[in-house]
């Protein structure tokens, strides 16, 4: 998939909490196709404390309007600068980035945690149009943590699973009632011990899954080299070679 | 208008991609014409296949940022067999950065890169910061910078750049020694050994606690060495550290590089190589240069 460095016009934002937003972000042109689970790497105007691009999982694609959206978690310092960023304004991007999900199964769960829920409604969409309606689990500490919720409902069974109970059934994804063996493929993103969690499971139960992994990176497209993961082939850029992998590789992670 | 000369390698431009921030060229083939590149320094290359030091690897810094890779490599008989045959038809100098943890294995890759016909030089890396044995163990003592290069000198027949650290009390020393050794060029700076700590986690952002600092954070640093060292020898000098923009190159120019690499700049655009080589021409144009080598070294 060919890679562009595109200048994008902020043409919506959507502040859930102190914690999450969204960006529409439109194409000059026509946007170019995106897999389900890519990410790009925005520049991040107006803090000279930030010199490196941010990688951001793209949540949404809108082929018609040319846009695509951004779902993001402040977790930092680059990502509180574009907390701050209003319509109107360009944001230049590097993308589309990685590889994406297979999409792959017909009893299809996918399970998010926090800022992980962003690529999996790109990923619902996509499975929608196959017509494959999957069970899709999103889980967080509590229902502020999963901005984003009655977006999915239109493309499959939704769940929520919240640590305090405040949406869904109280616990952990993995101790949800959807959360069971009645699948043939796993998708899953979010904080690491949810992703080993439930990539475990999958294992356990000879059930095909894939993970997508956040790594902190530099470039994006595999040349500094910061990004690895220790996957069984040795280390592997997540920027490159990922974000998302089959488990298959990951045995050693897995095991971490 | 910008063609310039190192050693006997001529360049149509003066701006290289600096080692281990470029991959194989390959990673920015979607971005950028590679062929306009005065010349690409593929990743550092062991006479080994190497895995690298644990994640995390990388801190951003003000206008910087810390590594430590640690020369992550796939070796010198995958690139040979494998690598070489993707990139060796690109119009442009394909050069090879020969690490290694002793002499032998120096002399190993450097041998085996000197049977590549497309290969014109190896820059040797006495100077990475992010290895425990040997890379940077040779570049801060002159004898031993001057034992592994004259070493390698043997066995390598084509041209020879030799990278240096910053990590030294005075380069000009390590520099004349590696000239006198029997280096062609001398290409300076790899990064300044640094640290940064994450103080609500209470540990290091590395895993491997030290790393190598590049960014614009280094340049006036990187300047001042390259002025140092260019006054100091024969042999061409290629100027690198924190190189983000055409007036960055004309600095390291005007203190003396014959020609510059451009490093973590790739990471924040990955098109910046040509619009430093664009901005040199402009700059000539506008400044009535005929040839770029008329304000190489004027400070």
């Amino acid at each position: 998939m060919k890679k562009y460095i595109t200048d994008f016009t902020v043409v919506g934002k959507h502040v859930f909490n102190e914690s999450y937003f969204t960006l529409t972000l439109k194409h000059p042109s026509k946007l170019p196709e995106i897999a389900a689970g890519q990410f790009v790497e925005v520049d991040v105007p107006g803090n000279k404390a930030v010199m490196l691009r941010r990688p951001i999982s793209i949540h949404d694609v809108d082929p018609e309007k040319n846009t695509l959206t951004l779902l993001i978690q402040v977790a930092g310092k680059g990502t509180r600068t574009l907390s701050a960023i209003e319509e109107g304004a360009t944001l230049n991007m590097v993308y589309p980035l990685g590889h994406g999900f297979s999409i792959a199964g017909e009893r299809v769960l996918l399970v998010g945690g926090g800022a992980g829920i962003a690529p999996l409604l790109h990923l619902s969409k996509c499975f929608a149009a196959k017509g494959i309606r999957p069970t899709i689990l999103l889980g967080g500490r509590s229902a502020s943590y999963i901005p984003v919720q009655k977006e999915f409902e239109p493309y499959g069974t939704v769940g929520f699973a919240t640590e305090d109970g405040t949406l869904g059934e109280r616990g952990m994804v993995t101790q949800h009632s959807l959360f069971t063996t009645a699948y043939d493929h796993i998708y899953t993103c979010g904080p690491t011990p949810m992703m080993k969690a439930v990539a475990r499971f999958a294992q356990e139960h000879h059930i095909a899954c894939e993970v997508s992994l956040e790594n902190m990176m530099a470039c994006g497209i595999g040349a500094c080299l910061c990004c690895v993961v220790d996957s069984d082939e040795g280390h592997k850029c997540v920027c490159k070679e990922g974000p998302v992998f089959n488990i298959n590789r990951l045995t050693r992670w897995m095991a971490q | 208008m910008l063609e310039t000369k190192i050693h006997n390698l001529t360049l149509k431009n003066p701006v290289m991609t600096a080692s281990g921030t470029f991959g194989y060229g390959e990673e920015f083939a979607d971005f950028i014409d590679l062929n306009r590149l005065g010349g690409i320094i593929v990743k550092g290359t062991t006479g080994e296949r190497r895995q690298g030091n644990p994640y995390p690897r990388m801190a951003e810094t003000p206008s910087g940022m810390l590594n430590a890779v640690g020369l992550q490599n796939v070796g010198v008989e995958t690139f040979c067999k494998e690598v070489y045959h993707r990139i060796k038809d690109l119009d442009t100098h394909i050069i090879v950065n020969v690490s290694g943890s002793s002499i032998e294995e120096y002399c190993k890759t450097a041998a085996m890169v000197d049977e590549l016909d497309k290969i014109p030089a190896i820059e040797l890396n006495i100077s990475c910061p992010n290895v425990k044995k040997g890379g940077m163990g040779f570049g801060v003592n002159p004898e031993m910078a001057a034992q592994v290069v004259s070493e390698v000198r043997k066995i390598y027949h084509k041209t020879l750049i030799v990278k240096l650290t910053p990590n030294v009390t005075n380069i000009v020393e390590i520099a004349k020694a590696v000239e006198g050794a029997g280096a062609d060029s001398v290409s300076l700076i790899n990064t300044l050994l640094g640290m940064a700590i994450d103080v609500e986690k209470q540990r290091p952002y590395l895993s491997t606690i030290t790393g190598g600092l590049s960014g614009p954070a280094v340049k006036p640093v990187a300047v001042r060495m390259v002025w140092q060292v260019a006054h100091a020898v024969s042999i061409p000098v290629i100027g690198l550290g924190g190189i983000a923009s055409a007036a960055d190159a004309l600095e390291f120019l005007m203190a003396g590089a014959k020609a510059v690499q451009v490093g973590t700049a790739n990471f924040i655009d990955p098109a910046v190589t040509i619009k430093i080589i664009d901005g040199l021409e402009d700059y000539c144009k506008r400044h009535r240069i005929n040839d770029i080598n008329d304000i190489i070294g004027i400070i």
